[in-house]
């Protein structure tokens, strides 16, 4: 069956290529590396300064693509800012609002799942303010449930540092009703939706979220550019954590007055191309429909996921992710052995421990493998994925493994 | 045959399946060195013993893919019975062939040499030399 959209996507017209390491990184669609180029190519020109056209016109779009990213997760306008991407947003809220709000005795909620980007920056945080990180137990399965953060969530508890959807799972968490809880202590929910972004609806007025942050380029956006969504009577209150050029409203000898939100944090020249991108980026999802989307990469996991079950010798750790991600590994062959092989024939996918340590400790495993995918995908794909995995496994059989 | 193929056939698997010289002592006359590939979670400690200008022992220890754990054992059989300076001419110039920088082909690399396959796949570059490095590590701490 053909792909309606898989001819937007320039890198798969490369004969042979399987790419099935979305949840890495997406693939890019033309309109976006046209938005970029158009940038670059015919205006080049900085925001919010200069007069002349091109100027203007790059303001405009800068800003525009502000309006696309609110409406699309329903905030409004100056409660989107633009930061190098999730790492940098998360890092923002655990220094803009974490550090200086946080005392000995606090706690933040934290899980097993979270990326290296939710996690290191509380720990931090927590080293320097005395607050202390709370593990919410898992179920069986390795999900983020109710019950669990229930047993966790208290009086003391004072920032709950959440993944959406987890990364090397794709599990989806139970948003809604946490944020709620959270809120009945008073607690401020920070979600990491990396991974959500692109797969889920996200209503954030809905959901009633604190922050929110995401990456653009798992969105079909470019690399380095990523959104942090705060509510603004949160976002009103931050210092910001660098100053510099753009984010100023009038400067003194020896204390200056600074813009409002969002503009406040987005000091410098902010990668001005990719934000254009990531407005572009947003466009073609809406044009595909997340509901689309999601049906579109379900079908192909579910598929996937039942060939794979039927070959001996592999071990599959998330039977039912919600984001189209299979964590897996061919029995007794680490898998940075077994990537090389998929390499060999063009099938791309990651080994290792995908920034969460603490997941791949949890499985109690070294590392592991992971094939993810996206509505750019087709059965052909899935297919000589299943293909090269039965070749893989008699393969490292035939050598010795 | 698929270079992957060639690659395992030979010395590798059969270093993978019985390393040697594995396991770690609690001796103060060995030099300790431990590294890890985050990446990957690759992680391998070498120890050396020198007496006079020779090494003496070297041990290997961790865990990892087949790359890393057959060429540390690898590493410790080429590298006993040498002297500091060999094992150092030989470890430095390992290194380069495994990264596919020029080399001399004239020292002996021994087994060691079936790595040059590794060239052909270059994300696993960083599995065939940590260990080697380690090595090299353990000989500049004891200077
Ligand atoms: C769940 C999750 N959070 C955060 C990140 C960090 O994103 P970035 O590296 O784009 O800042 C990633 C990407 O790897 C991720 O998967």
């Amino acid at each position: 069956m053909e792909n309606r959209y898989r001819n937007d996507f320039p890198k798969l017209h490369q004969e042979g290529y399987v790419y099935l390491d979305s949840a890495a990184t997406s693939l890019k669609p033309q309109s976006v590396i046209d938005a970029v180029t158009h940038y670059n190519q015919h205006l080049s020109a900085n925001v919010h300064r200069g007069v002349y056209f091109e100027s203007y016109e790059a303001t405009r779009l800068y800003e525009e693509s502000r309006q696309i990213i609110a409406e699309f997760i329903g905030s409004q306008i100056e409660e989107i800012v633009y930061t190098r991407g999730a790492t940098g947003a998360l890092n923002f809220v655990a220094t803009a609002y974490g550090l200086p709000t946080l005392q000995e005795g606090d706690e933040i909620i934290v899980s097993e799942l979270e990326h290296h980007s939710q996690l290191l920056p509380w720990q931090a945080v927590c080293a320097k303010t005395k607050a202390k990180l709370i593990y919410l137990p898992l179920n069986a399965q390795g999900r983020i449930t109710v019950d669990g953060f229930k047993q966790v969530l208290s009086s003391k508890t004072k920032i709950v540092a959440l993944t959406y959807v987890s990364n090397v799972f794709g599990f989806l968490t139970p948003v809604e009703e946490i944020i709620k809880l959270a809120h009945q202590v008073n607690a401020v929910v920070v979600l990491d939706a990396a991974q959500a972004i692109q797969h889920v609806t996200i209503d954030v007025k809905k959901l009633d979220v604190d922050f929110l942050a995401f990456s653009g380029h798992k969105m079909l956006g470019p690399t380095g550019i990523g959104v942090l969504y705060g509510k603004k009577q949160l976002l009103s209150r931050l210092e910001p954590i660098e100053y510099g050029g753009d984010m100023n409203d009038a400067v003194g000898k020896y204390t200056s007055e600074w813009k409002d939100i969002p503009h406040r944090f987005e000091a410098g020249t902010m990668p001005i191309a990719e934000v254009i991108g990531l407005g572009e980026a947003v466009k073609y999802l809406k044009h595909v429909g997340l509901d689309q989307i999601e049906h579109d990469t379900t079908r192909l996991y579910r598929y996937t996921v039942q060939q794979l079950k039927k070959i001996d010798g592999i071990q599959i750790y998330n039977e039912f992710s919600d984001a189209g991600i299979i964590a897996f590994n061919l029995i007794g062959v680490h898998p940075h052995d077994a990537a090389s092989f998929y390499a060999e024939q063009q099938v791309c996918l990651r080994a290792g421990h995908h920034c969460a340590q603490l997941v791949i400790q949890w499985l109690g495993i070294e590392a592991c493998l992971r094939a993810s995918m996206y509505f750019y995908n087709t059965f052909h794909d899935c297919d000589q994925f299943i293909k090269t995995t039965k070749e893989a496994v008699s393969f490292f059989k035939s050598v010795g493994f | 045959m698929s270079q992957l193929e060639n690659l395992y056939r030979e010395v590798i698997m059969e270093h993978y399946k019985n390393p040697r010289n594995k396991g770690l002592v609690n001796d103060p006359s060995y030099t300790t060195i431990h590294i890890k590939n985050p990446s990957c979670g690759d992680d391998i400690t070498v120890q050396s013993k020198l007496v006079g200008n020779y090494i003496d022992d070297c041990r290997q220890d961790g865990h990892g893919c087949s790359i890393c754990c057959s060429s540390a054992s690898v590493l410790t059989e080429t590298m006993i019975g040498k002297t500091k300076e060999q094992a150092q001419l030989i470890a430095t110039n390992y290194l380069k062939m495994v990264k596919n920088q020029p080399f001399d082909e004239t020292i002996d690399l021994e087994e060691a040499s079936v790595y040059t396959g590794i060239r052909q796949f270059p994300a696993r570059v960083k599995c065939a030399s940590i260990a080697w490095m380690a090595f090299l590590d353990t000989l500049k701490k004891e200077e």
